[in-house]
């Protein structure tokens, strides 16, 4: 039962990609109105790949993420598109299948751990059960296991720590502590919710370099969601940026950092606070994020771009290449 | 308000002239006692604030960066009186605040207003945004329909159509327009020192930048001094003059903003700076020069309380507490290894080092 098992066989790499989405649309419906979450979002992972989508609150890329472990309220939300985790259909899955696929195919972390353990419980207790449960071990095992993964995740005094209550670990600590929650079925793919938004940038970044190194040591794929690009380009091979519920422009973390062609990225680039800036003026996105229940026709960008002409607001405008591995979606590109 | 009114009332005010600071704390300490002692029980305290000294000077803006549990906003709401300080004074332009011979709390708070991080939570969801604004002027004393024209002339400068915005309420606003009528309330008692207590920190980042220059533009037309909480070094580095650098509530290190991030003086400010997540895909960070979070302040350790986390501590550092020293030209320092720390002389603390907690 080594961590080792879990590393990906050479040869998968080459197969297809582990997570595939396709023109995937996420709508919720409450009485009065209809939220357009997610609006044809197209996606692929590789095997072995750090993803990141990055973007604004209300972007969609929360919703992108729960849609992939199908954790949205089914009453309320509907999902068409095709997702497909490992081969598997995620969205076609009987709650049945889901059982079996959350924890050992896909698993996924929170920004706030304390409500991901259940408060009455030892840490060590939550996290046997979860092995007991999905791989029919026995507690011994799977306390045994806890125990693995304490050391896994580098906590300090890892056998006293999972005799602890979730209230008695810090923050930094009860995010390792999820992670090795996350981690006990061995899963191909890590999903991460803004995992290190709560913390302190001292503690944060400690987390990231552990995400990176398990990522590394168990060959897991990773989409990590976040708003902060500093965050985005420690942590990633990849990354897409979201904008009202779309994939506005993804590719490589050089391109998109050092070579951002879409207006929006240009203006979250442009728009970061430093020193370099002191006593100028930032240059600002104008306006606010549109309305999900009222987006506009054509580009959801067009009211705060620059560059926007009466062409942008006649379609969505389609993604064009720029490279074999970065794209934008904009009319103006190259203008 | 036309430019000149406003500078005038601010010279009215101005006793002490430029060179006085606006606000001068000496040896504010607040401590939170969580289990009391007594029948053989320990007692046990947070050192929230724990001998703080500082100066605002007129004009500028003074940042305050550290770790969750530094003390900064309780600083903040000392200032305010919002909690009473156990121990210290706190001189507001000459005049000692809630004292006699000094200006009342009730005066101290017209002319020091404070933003707040969560912008939903520090308006009343019952009060349309005008009315929020307008609040303040009359509860001191100014006439109703003034202090209505007030607020519509503050929403108008924080970028809030007045038409469109006077009559809403806070939850029919966004994040970024429910902070710039926090902004504009803030400013309706026309004060002198804006306290701003993580006040774009819930923002999105294309909004952050706008608050950020609507900050910058109010400073300069009012003439304010702001005192600046922030747990983000850019945004920091960005908008302040001066920066003071806290840990489990003592000031670690104080100085102009571009002497302190080039030159950093003690371990503590260097370990913030380097786990700043980098912008360079080329250059990721590779160690974090920390280990650990950040500890409680309930059990300080004695000496310096950065010992059990800092890379350089050597014996004489556990023995006293280094006092706030002078490194520079307005940068002050408490380490006893400054120098060093300053020279770039830092080893990275390896992981197996770490106590375990």
């Amino acid at each position: 039962m080594s961590l080792a098992a879990a590393k990906s066989d050479p040869t998968a790499a080459i197969l297809a990609p582990l997570v595939e989405i396709t023109d995937l649309t996420v709508r919720f419906r409450t009485p009065t109105r209809q939220v357009h979450a997610v609006n044809g979002v197209d996606l692929s992972l590789d095997r072995g790949e750090v993803l990141t989508i990055l973007g604004e609150s209300g972007s969609g890329k929360s919703v992108t993420l729960r849609t992939l472990m199908r954790l949205l309220p089914e009453r309320r939300s509907q999902i068409s598109g095709r997702v497909s985790v490992d081969g598997q259909d995620v969205l076609a899955m009987s709650q049945r299948q889901l059982t079996r696929f959350r924890g050992r195919t896909a698993s996924m972390i929170f920004q706030e751990p304390m409500l991901a353990f259940d408060p009455v419980y030892r840490i060590g207790e939550q996290i046997a059960e979860t092995v007991c449960r999905h791989e029919g071990v026995s507690r011994r095992q799977g306390m045994a296991r806890a125990l693995e993964l304490f050391e896994l995740v580098r906590i300090p005094s890892p056998q006293r720590r999972l005799a602890n209550y979730p209230h008695e670990l810090s923050g930094g600590m009860s995010q390792r502590a999820m992670i090795a929650l996350a981690l006990s079925c061995r899963p191909k793919l890590l999903l991460a919710d803004e995992p290190t938004t709560a913390l302190d940038a001292t503690v944060q970044i400690q987390i990231l370099l552990l995400l990176r190194d398990l990522q590394r040591e168990l060959g897991m794929s990773v989409i990590f969601v976040t708003h902060d690009m500093g965050v985005a380009n420690e942590i990633s091979d990849r990354i897409a940026v979201m904008y009202a519920g779309r994939i506005v422009e993804s590719g490589k973390v050089e391109e998109i950092i050092g070579n951002p062609q879409h207006p929006y990225t240009q203006g979250l680039m442009a728009s970061r606070a430093s020193g370099a800036q002191r006593g100028q003026r930032l240059q600002a996105i104008p306006g606010a994020p549109p309305d999900l229940a009222e987006l506009p026709r054509g580009c959801a960008f067009v009211p705060r771009c620059p560059q926007a002409t009466d062409e942008c607001l006649a379609a969505v405008p389609a993604s064009r290449a720029l490279s074999d591995t970065h794209w934008a979606a904009c009319c103006r590109l190259g203008m | 308000m036309t430019n000149s009114q406003s500078l005038s009332r601010h010279d009215s005010l101005d006793r002490g002239g430029k060179a006085q600071p606006l606000l001068r704390v000496r040896g504010l300490q607040k401590h939170f006692t969580i289990a009391r002692g007594g029948l053989g029980r320990q007692a046990s305290r947070v050192h929230a604030v724990d001998g703080v000294d500082f100066e605002v000077y007129k004009g500028e803006t003074l940042g305050i960066v550290g770790e969750s549990g530094c003390g900064k906003s309780t600083t903040a709401r000392l200032l305010m009186h919002l909690l009473a300080a156990d121990h210290g004074e706190m001189i507001f332009d000459g005049d000692p605040i809630g004292q006699r011979g000094g200006i009342s709390v009730r005066e101290m708070r017209r002319q020091v207003q404070m933003v707040f991080q969560n912008s939903y939570a520090s308006l009343n969801p019952r009060m349309s945004v005008e009315d929020s604004i307008a609040f303040g002027p009359q509860v001191h004393g100014v006439n109703r329909r003034e202090s209505r024209q007030r607020a519509r002339r503050l929403l108008d400068q924080v970028g809030l159509s007045p038409s469109l915005f006077a009559h809403r309420y806070p939850h029919e606003l966004s994040g970024g327009q429910r902070q710039r009528v926090n902004i504009a309330r803030a400013l309706a008692l026309e004060p002198r020192l804006l306290i701003l207590d993580e006040a774009v920190s819930a923002l999105d980042k294309s909004v952050e930048a706008q608050v950020l220059n609507l900050l910058t533009d109010l400073k300069q037309e009012y003439g304010l001094t702001y005192l600046f909480i922030s747990h983000d070094l850019n945004v920091v580095r960005y908008i302040s003059d001066r920066v003071m650098v806290m840990y489990l509530g003592k000031v670690a290190e104080m100085g102009e903003v571009e002497a302190l991030y080039r030159a950093p003086a003690h371990p503590y400010t260097r370990a913030l700076l380097s786990a700043m997540p980098s912008m360079n895909p080329n250059q990721r960070t590779e160690q974090a020069p920390l280990t650990g979070d950040p500890p409680n302040p309930i059990d300080l350790p004695p000496g310096c309380r950065f010992c059990p986390r800092c890379p350089m501590v050597e014996e004489a550092c556990r023995a006293e507490e280094p006092a706030l020293e002078a490194c520079g030209t307005a940068h002050q320092v408490a380490c006893r290894r400054a120098d060093e720390v300053m020279a770039g002389a830092v080893p990275v603390k390896r992981l197996s080092e770490e106590s375990p907690t």
